[in-house]
């Protein structure tokens, strides 16, 4: 038996919802959110700490309060939802199969949907830490579950692999709880996290920072007993002679957020460098009226952004629900270009586009001094100066549609060191 | 005594050095110079945590200070939480101890829980 | 003394799972049967045994079945190409495939006949391969030999280096883990006893039995059978002197992520050396891919490490045969350590000083498929002859179906949701797993108290997620069922508790 639905929309985290709000805003009333938690909020339900909704709504709030926030809207619109609800399957016609114990498996043939199922964290299997196989390995994430859903500390003495922002806020978070965190080890000879959170997190801890560093085995017959990390070189490989021991029995993992992207496979489109979805600037994948935004096509930094590109996405939808987004064969090209890790979105869709394309994207490695360069068909459309650029902190820009000249070509985003002269 | 300290309002981390007369250098704006000063005369931080509820739904409340406390008595403020436990319902911005460890800032709980 | 050890779990003692059957059958407190090791070879010992009237005792030291190589090895059902002809090896592996259709029907264990391609990449390896084929035909196993077109086209991501490859129809792939599980399973619901977490540390001959001493208790046995794998040695030790040796080899290995099928379609395996099989490609039954092993001796029959050196070997061996494997799909690396014998095959035989103490030592490759031949033959062949064998009247082959939602239609899962809605309430979302299945498997009489248990009964964390999102929900479902503090909830082997304290 299937239902019908105008708007379906997988995932009822921060992206989820803001994506629903906006749909809705703009005259779509026949939505569903399918969540798989038992709570609307996806990952902010064990985010405790604070920096959320700065740029959203003026404030700093924790993970619970932003997520609340968005659940009243959802709730004061009579938006609808379904909790502990997992999609298992979907088509390239829109035919979505979920199923929880009340419902069983039900189909749902949308009229559009919106991929906004998240992120899973890098594990210890993907990267094959060399050394025994004891318990005590486990993601930071995973560790602030338990501590803050379920009210578990997963260890005493900690040491964590990798300085993405999880790690540290969980190197914080454990010794606020009493545990000894002994050091974090970060492969890059950069940190990967905030500085607000290198400061506020490990500095203030006096937890030390072992950059270009890995851990090159792990000791433990049945639960882990010591860590050992060792230098590596320019090219990321262990230098033989290095290593430094740790006794411990928790190794925090904070190395790397994957979009959680499944469903892609089962609709047949390829994943992008990002690992999520190709999408062009309304977040509209090569399926017509299927959308992406969120963690799931390319992984944030601030929920905040999550928001606005769920938005974005909330808003195509209504737009291609009324008829209005009409799929044009010529299309910019968005490429990255030296310097440049991934840009979002990467297509536009010139023709359709509003008066201003936002762009995201991150650079490869810290840089100092620098323009980023906007290359339209070989030619600069655009320079911006930068002092500082990381990594870590993606940067979001626009482009005036009227500076493209063409609705074909390849706009190419680089990185160009200032030349002193 | 001169201070050496990463500043943390923008990407560009500049590396600040604050001396004895409380001059800051090493930043590239204005901003870098009034958090250096904070951080060296009051360093002040939010504290988040969680303390224990009587509820079927979640085992723990997740909290915070409602303003930043001083650095030195963040340790002072977790005794406290530790001590906390509250009984459901409890709304957002309720307030789970007054002035906690005299710091002058409210413990608030930053989730509804109703049962 | 680790600051930081895990306190051994005094509450959480995995005890004795005692068949119902078995009080019917023990006459005073003497055992008939007692089975040291409950890997793959002890369980369809165990199993075979519980057909007849007598009473089985099976003492394993891990706090699972099957947790050591049986859970860590490649699963393949070998055709039996490769075997010395005449030698233990070729007879009980050749048996043991023609055994395994009805073996995983009855059991309920996924298996799959996909054949294998023994891959040669040189002219002067095919000509190998025509040994190969000779060997094959000796020891009774259909085989033939594709030119390297015929390759190219079964295999599309075969290396353009293939000269030709030896098919063999009647290889497969099996599920090791519940392979082992269901066949325990079975045997308990027969009337076995099985004692989890108890070591088996002296066997003594008083009189005309065995006294067999564990960490925990003393049992008086008439016969004992030795299915110790890696300290099958040690146990053997007991009895009397022993002239061979039990030499253990690691073997590394990669799993990739389920994503399009097709990377492979048969069992790949390049042309065999002294040290084994070589480095395989293949397909396992749960749609993941499965590349290695290495193979290299190790002096700590502990040692389950993995190192880069070794697995980076690993991935060039697997790329001369298929260039394009997509190592970024990987989920997991893990090793596994088989017990290589000193006299280069299966050691199935009676101590020398009593017939009643039975040595199955040294089942390593080709040991997963050989198990229900040696099974049938230990039985057969060693105990029948010195223990009356009455028929169990109750004895049913049969494991009751699980069941998979995932392979049901639509209707189907609703009809089974209707009758127990746990079924439509997914906990390990990477591989799709329901309540309803964890539930089913923590109902069944063969305990699984431990989050790998389960694991491997269930695949929940199996994926690429490799329990990141699941493994809490796990480790409460465990900590509910089993009445116990979740603290107290073992990752696998004692102290390997995840949790520590309370945070308040």
């Amino acid at each position: 038996m299937m239902v019908g639905k105008d708007l379906l929309i997988i995932g009822g985290g921060s992206a989820g919802m803001a994506a629903a709000v906006a749909a809705y805003d703009r005259g779509v009333k026949d939505i569903l959110i399918v969540e798989k938690g038992p709570f609307l909020g996806g990952i902010l339900n064990q985010c405790i700490h604070n920096g959320f909704g700065l740029q959203e709504f003026n404030e700093e709030l924790t993970g619970p309060e932003f997520l609340t926030r968005f659940v009243h809207q959802v709730e004061d619109r009579k938006i609808a939802y379904k909790l502990n609800s997992y999609v298992s399957d979907i088509s390239p016609d829109k035919v979505v199969t979920y199923c929880n114990m009340v419902d069983g498996y039900v189909e749902v043939k949308a009229k559009a949907i919106i991929l906004a199922t998240g992120c899973y964290e890098r594990n210890a299997g993907a990267i094959g830490i060399p050394g025994d196989r004891p318990s005590g390995i486990i993601t930071a994430g995973q560790a602030q579950l338990y501590l803050n859903e379920y009210g578990y500390m997963v260890g005493k003495r900690v040491f964590i692999l990798g300085s993405g922002d999880i790690g540290l806020i969980m190197a914080r978070r454990m010794s606020l709880e009493g545990a000894k965190v002994l050091g974090a080890a970060e492969i890059m000879p950069y940190s990967n996290g905030l500085n607000r959170n290198l400061v506020q997190c490990l500095q203030d801890f006096g937890i030390p920072l072992y950059l270009s560093h890995t851990v090159s085995k792990v000791v433990g017959k049945s639960h882990l007993e010591k860590v050992e990390i060792s230098e590596v070189d320019e090219k990321l490989q262990i230098i033989p002679g290095t290593s430094t021991s740790f006794d411990v029995d928790t190794l925090l993992l904070s190395i790397g957020l994957v979009p959680y992207n499944d469903l892609l496979i089962k609709l047949g489109l390829p994943p992008s460098r990002t690992k999520g979805a190709n999408v062009n600037e309304h977040m509209e994948t090569d399926i017509d009226g299927i959308f992406s935004c969120g963690n799931v096509l390319h992984v944030h930094d601030l929920v905040d952004n999550v928001v606005a590109e769920a938005k974005l996405a909330g808003v195509s939808a209504a737009l291609y629900l009324g008829g209005n987004l009409p799929r044009h064969n010529e299309v910019i090209a968005c490429l990255p270009g030296d310097g440049i890790g991934y840009v979002v979105p990467e297509e536009i869709d010139r023709a359709n586009a509003d008066d201003t394309i936002q762009v995201k994207f991150r650079v490869k490695k810290p840089s100092h001094d620098v323009f980023i360069e906007y290359r339209f068909n070989n030619e600069i459309i655009k320079r911006i100066y930068k002092t500082a650029i990381v990594p870590s902190e993606m940067e979001v820009d626009n482009i005036p549609k009227k500076i493209l000249k063409n609705n074909q070509g390849t706009i190419t985003i680089s990185l160009k060191q200032r030349e002193v002269k | 005594m001169a201070y050496d300290l990463i500043c943390i309002v923008c990407p560009n981390g500049c590396h600040l050095h604050v001396d004895d007369d409380f001059n800051v250098t090493g930043n590239r704006c204005p901003r870098g110079a009034v958090y250096a000063k904070q951080e060296v005369t009051n360093p002040t931080r939010v504290v988040t945590s969680t303390v224990r509820i009587d509820s079927k739904v979640l085992k723990v409340l997740p909290v915070k200070t409602k303003a930043p406390v001083s650095k030195k008595k963040i340790f002072d403020v977790m005794a406290v939480i530790n001590k906390t436990s509250v009984k459901v319902p409890v709304h957002i911005g309720d307030v789970l101890v007054k002035d906690i460890a005299g710091t002058g800032a409210d413990l608030v709980a930053t989730r509804d829980i109703l049962e | 003394m680790n600051q930081t050890a895990r306190p051994s779990s005094k509450q959480f003692v995995f005890s004795e799972c005692p068949g119902s059957a078995c009080l019917r059958y023990t006459i005073g407190k003497m055992i008939d049967i007692t089975i040291v090791g409950a890997g793959v070879v002890g369980s369809l010992i165990a199993r075979n045994l519980s057909q007849y009237r007598v009473s089985v005792l099976v003492l394993e030291k891990e706090n699972d079945v099957g947790d050591v190589t049986s859970m860590a090895n490649s699963a393949i059902v070998h055709s039996g190409y490769d075997p010395v002809p005449g030698s233990k090896k070729a007879l009980y592996n050749v048996e043991g495939n023609a055994m395994y259709p009805a073996l995983c029907r009855e059991l309920d264990v996924p298996f799959g006949q996909v054949g294998s391609l023994t891959v040669a990449l040189t002219e002067a390896q095919v000509d190998v391969l025509n040994v190969l084929q000779k060997r094959a035909r000796e020891n009774g196993v259909d085989t033939s030999i594709l030119s390297a077109d015929e390759v190219k086209a079964m295999e599309p991501n075969i290396s353009p280096e293939v000269k030709g490859a030896l098919l063999c129809p009647s290889a497969g792939i099996v599920n090791p883990f519940t392979l082992t599980s269901h066949a325990m399973e079975n045997a308990i619901d027969n009337g076995v006893s099985l004692h989890l977490g108890e070591k088996v540390v002296d066997i003594q001959r008083i009189g005309d039995h065995f006294t067999v001493k564990t960490d925990r208790k003393n049992y008086e046995s008439r016969i004992v059978i030795n299915c110790a794998g890696l300290y099958s040695e040690e146990i053997a030790k007991l009895i009397e002197p022993i002239d061979w040796k039990i030499l253990p080899r690691k073997g590394e290995y990669y799993v990739l992520d389920h994503y399009a099928p097709g990377l492979v379609n048969h069992i790949l395996f390049p042309l065999p050396s002294e040290k084994g099989k070589g480095v395989l490609v293949t397909m396992t039954t749960s749609g993941n891919y499965l590349v290695g092993p290495s193979s290299e001796l190790t002096p700590d029959k502990e040692d389950f490490s993995t190192d880069s050196l070794t697995l980076e070997a690993v991935k060039e061996q697997a790329a001369m045969m298929v260039p394009k494997i997509p190592f970024r799909e990987q989920i997991r690396v893990f090793s596994g350590v088989r017990a290589t014998p000193s006299t280069h095959d299966f050691i199935i035989e009676p101590s020398k000083k009593y017939q009643e103490f039975i040595n199955v030592a040294g089942i390593e490759s080709p040991g997963l498929v050989s198990s229900p031949s040696i099974a049938m033959h230990v039985v057969d062949d060693l105990v029948a002859p010195i223990l009356k064998l009455a028929k169990n009247p109750s004895f049913g082959p049969e494991v009751r179906k699980y069941i998979n939602p995932q392979m049901m239609s639509l209707e189907e899962r609703n009809e089974l949701i209707k009758k127990d809605p746990r079924f439509g309430q997914i906990i390990c979302n990477c591989e799709k797993v329901s309540l309803g299945e964890i539930m089913d498997i923590l109902s069944r009489s063969l305990p699984c108290r431990t989050i790998k248990a389960l694991k491997k009964r269930s695949r929940a964390g199996f994926g690429k997620c490799q329990g990141g999102f699941c493994q809490s929900s796990v480790l409460l479902l465990l900590a509910e069922y089993y009445h116990v503090s979740p603290l107290d909830v073992l990752y696998d082997k004692n102290g390997s508790q995840i949790l520590c304290k309370e945070s308040k």
